[in-house]
């Protein structure tokens, strides 16, 4: 065996030498953070970006007034305390003194209100401006204090401020329009170096408020396939990674020196009907859908087990046990009579949508639900496509169903009101509302009683479920991986990086 | 010198008719920068947003004026500014393609290395064991795809020996020779283990046709060596079949090698391509592809130079 192992080592370090091979010691210097991900951040304004890897990026050197933890609650960012008034019209925060941009300015009052002024202008193109629409004046009392006067009761805007699309960025940077071409932050880390699709390297910022890092930088990497990012991390090239496919994170647990974090996240699989275009328009139908699909064996078959299914909600503190909701439990019979009554008995043809790997198991679920809905007579074609293509009939709601992974957020109302409410901005991708969710949502939107929203919204996800618009599926696991030597990264249901502003590696 | 300054002036209007069919095709796709940036989240712009935004992205007006633009540009050698990269396009261009030349060169000397003689070899030995071997082992080259060839290598070499070339950031061959060819080795082993298989073939087939041509008997019967005779006398008019293949797959390469480079994370010019494709930056697109096109042209030119070179009865440009 030692002989073995021996002759092994000898031959990788001539080959590592014959091929010019940086070999296996490649552990960075112990104050970088060495790390991957296969998609890159797409650009460095925060009230622009959407993208994933745009938002963990941007987390580490943006703050918003307030954050969300590992356990969904709000806690404090450039905000140390807020108060929302008793009407729930007015939210007044206290800034933080010790707060400063990368630039050494003190992040004030001024900053916050022209921060959110910058959102609310249709001309910055922020998507985020419409979690924001009740902010109708925004006073600033003195440098540390802000209020903002809402047109209506909004409980759910403290969570949509906590977003890093609601960061704080510098009245003089908004003015000099550079925002978005440099980054300047108060967060943890400052970008020192970014080459789109290749690189970023970030350095500690001395100056943060929330004290000293773990690390004095991190040096990010764009391996774009994950099988290379597997054997970066069993080289010791990289110390951390995010990991997107199931099918690469699962092998990560059978390296010894390797440890996979992962956590149930936010965001939802789904399949999305249209009730627009016949015959989802009928409550039966779709109602036989929900009936027929066996979410579980969806989940095992194409994300390998990885994940939990779930209802509409997926935050932990409001979600009802699936098992209470409408038709959870495989019911073909049941699916079959409802086709039948709704005058579909011998089944019908229609089209499923899917995004080429995004989700990487998107094609898998299309799949499955396929050979599951065959069952009662529904032939579904499935078209996969290149993302932005997929996006585009997506916005138009140009499909008949669309496999989906859609985003979640720490409220609910924040997470459904652009689908599930009268005014939403997404009602043309949903198309489907009714009297009661639009009700729902805006009583969960004044409540400011934790008790009382949580029993409006469990309605809410009841009602959902039954009138089954769309067939929520499961909830996966959002994967980092890291050397065991990486201490003190805490992953949270959204997703966020931000815990590697405490990050050490350990000798 | 006629023909050289006929064949450049079509270059010209070669790149013209690329950039319309470019310039309509990516447009013609579905979506567009602000869905690439946005994602699903672009629903949630109102029509001013996303005025705004188009405006940023310079896709506000018709593609007709868009283009009329984009040519006065490049007439003034500006191929527009990347949105994703914030610089010119050329600049993006021309840091990628020193990586791009260099994988091709090197997969180019491993193919024509190991190829030829491997084609030539097989080719003396017509129809024997060896010939056999190695017709089977250019097989085997040909129809591996090179992503599953670039899986396999990354995988023996992490998983069996712990070792892997440095991954993330390039390094340029003249600031770190060493560290370059240890990133470049591997890929261009990879592009090249296709490359080589084709050449082989290529060599193999064409040198049985000279070996059987009068002036070879001829040749034999004189007395000379079965070493001269091949290297010599038969060789050199088996090369322009080599050359074609060589020229057409080199061509390929300067437009970047977008599988592997995604494999092996290397910053070359099919990546620049695909992302740029994905996120809908159709300045870098146009850019990219105008590039391609005209290195392609490029290496058509000097192919058919080096057929002159190499058969001085062939005259290009004569009718």
């Amino acid at each position: 065996m030692v002989q073995h192992l021996t002759r092994k080592l000898l031959s990788g370090m001539t080959l590592a030498a014959m091929l010019g091979i940086a070999a296996v010691p490649l552990q960075a210097s112990a104050a970088t953070l060495h790390m991957a991900w296969s998609q890159d951040a797409t650009g460095l304004d925060p009230h622009k970006q959407t993208a994933f890897s745009s938002l963990r990026l941007l987390e580490l050197i943006y703050e918003p007034l307030v954050r969300v933890d590992a356990n969904l609650q709000i806690v404090p960012a450039i905000a140390e305390s807020w108060q929302f008034s008793a009407d729930g019209k007015e939210l007044s925060f206290k800034l933080n003194p010790k707060a400063k941009f990368q630039n050494g300015a003190a992040v004030t009052s001024a900053d916050v209100k022209a921060s959110f002024e910058r959102i609310l202008d249709e001309k910055t193109g922020a998507a985020a401006r419409a979690n924001f629409l009740s902010i109708a004046s925004i006073d600033t009392p003195d440098p540390a204090t802000v209020v903002f006067h809402l047109s209506q009761p909004d409980v759910p805007i403290l969570t949509a401020m906590s977003d890093v699309n609601a960061a704080i960025v510098p009245a003089s940077e908004i003015t000099a329009g550079s925002v978005g071409t440099k980054a300047v932050g108060s967060g943890p880390f400052k970008l020192d170096k970014w080459d789109p699709n290749a690189k970023e390297v970030l350095s500690a910022n001395r100056d943060w408020a929330g004290g000293a890092t773990g690390v004095d930088g991190i040096e990010i990497s764009v391996l774009p396939d994950e099988t290379a990012i597997l054997a970066a991390l069993r080289t010791k090239q990289i110390d951390f990674a995010l990991l997107n496919d199931p099918l690469v994170a699962t092998l990560v647990p059978k390296e010894a020196s390797l440890q996979l974090n992962r956590v149930p996240v936010l965001a939802y699989h789904v399949l999305q009907l249209n009730p627009s275009r016949k015959p989802m328009t009928e409550l039966k139908v779709r109602q036989a859908i929900s009936c027929a699909i066996d979410r579980q064996e969806v989940l095992d078959t194409a994300s390998l087990g990885e994940g939990k299914v779930t209802g509409p909600l997926t935050i932990p503190s409001l979600a009802t046990d699936p098992s209470q909701l409408f038709c959870y439990k495989r019911d073909v019979e049941k699916a079959k009579k409802l086709m039948a009554e709704a005058g579909f008995a011998d089944g019908f043809s229609a089209t499923v949508i899917g995004a080429t790997g995004e989700p990487p198991t998107a094609a898998a679920e299309a799949q499955v639900i396929q050979s599951q809905l065959a069952e009662i007579g529904v032939k579904l074609d499935i078209k996969m496509m290149e993302l932005n293509v997929y996006v585009d009939a997506w916005l138009k709601g140009d499909f008949d169903m669309a496999v989906a992974l859609n985003g979640g957020r720490a409220d609910p109302y924040t997470m459904y009101n652009r689908y599930w409410t009268k005014s939403g901005n997404l009602q043309k991708v949903a198309n489907y509302i009714d009297d009661t969710l639009d009700s729902q949502m805006q009583q969960g939107r004044a409540e400011t009683d934790p008790a009382k929203r949580k029993a409006i919204f469990a309605e809410f996800e009841k009602h959902l479920a039954e009138v089954s618009p769309w067939i929520w599926l499961y909830t996966s696991y959002s994967y980092t991986a890291q050397q065991k030597n990486v201490a003190g990264f805490v992953p949270t249901p959204t997703g966020t990086l931000f815990s590697l502003s405490k990050v050490t590696i350990q000798q | 010198m006629t023909y050289l300054l006929r064949r450049l002036a079509v270059f010209p209007l070669v790149l013209i008719g690329v950039s319309i069919v470019v310039f309509v095709a990516i447009r013609m796709v579905p979506g567009d920068s602000i869905t690439a940036m946005l994602g699903t989240e672009a629903g949630l712009l109102t029509p001013q947003q996303r005025d705004a935004l188009a405006a940023y992205f310079g896709i506000d007006q018709p593609w007709f004026v868009q283009y009329g633009r984009w040519l006065l540009g490049l007439v003034q050698g500006n191929l527009g500014i990347s949105p994703t990269y914030g610089k010119p396009v050329l600049d993006v261009i021309l840091e990628r393609f020193p990586l791009t030349l260099e994988l091709a060169l090197l997969s180019m000397m491993i193919a024509l290395v190991v190829g030829m003689p491997a084609g030539v070899f097989a080719a003396t030995r017509n129809e024997r064991l060896s010939d056999l071997g190695v017709r089977i082992a250019a097989m085997i080259g040909q129809s591996t795809p090179n992503f599953v060839l670039a899986l396999l290598i990354i995988y023996t070499l992490s998983a069996g020996f712990g070792v892997l070339p440095a991954m993330g950031e390039f390094s340029p061959l003249w600031q770190d020779p060493l560290r370059n060819l240890g990133q470049l080795i591997l890929p261009a082993i990879t592009l090249g283990f296709a490359f080589a298989a084709s050449v082989t073939r290529i060599s193999r087939s064409a040198m049985l046709d000279v070996l059987s041509d009068d002036y070879v008997r001829t040749a034999r019967s004189k007395g000379a060596s079965a070493r001269s005779v091949i290297w010599r006398h038969a060789l050199p008019n088996a090369l322009i079949p080599v050359v074609t293949l060589s020229g057409i797959e080199f061509g390929y390469l300067l437009g970047g090698a977008v599988i592997v480079e995604q494999i092996y994370a290397l910053p070359g010019i099919g990546r620049l391509v695909l992302d740029a494709i994905l996120q809908r930056d159709y300045a870098l697109v146009q850019g990219c592809v105008l590039f391609i096109a005209f290195n392609f042209m490029i290496v058509n030119l000097l192919v058919d130079l080096a057929y002159v070179a190499l058969d001085p009865r062939i005259r290009l440009g004569e009718r």
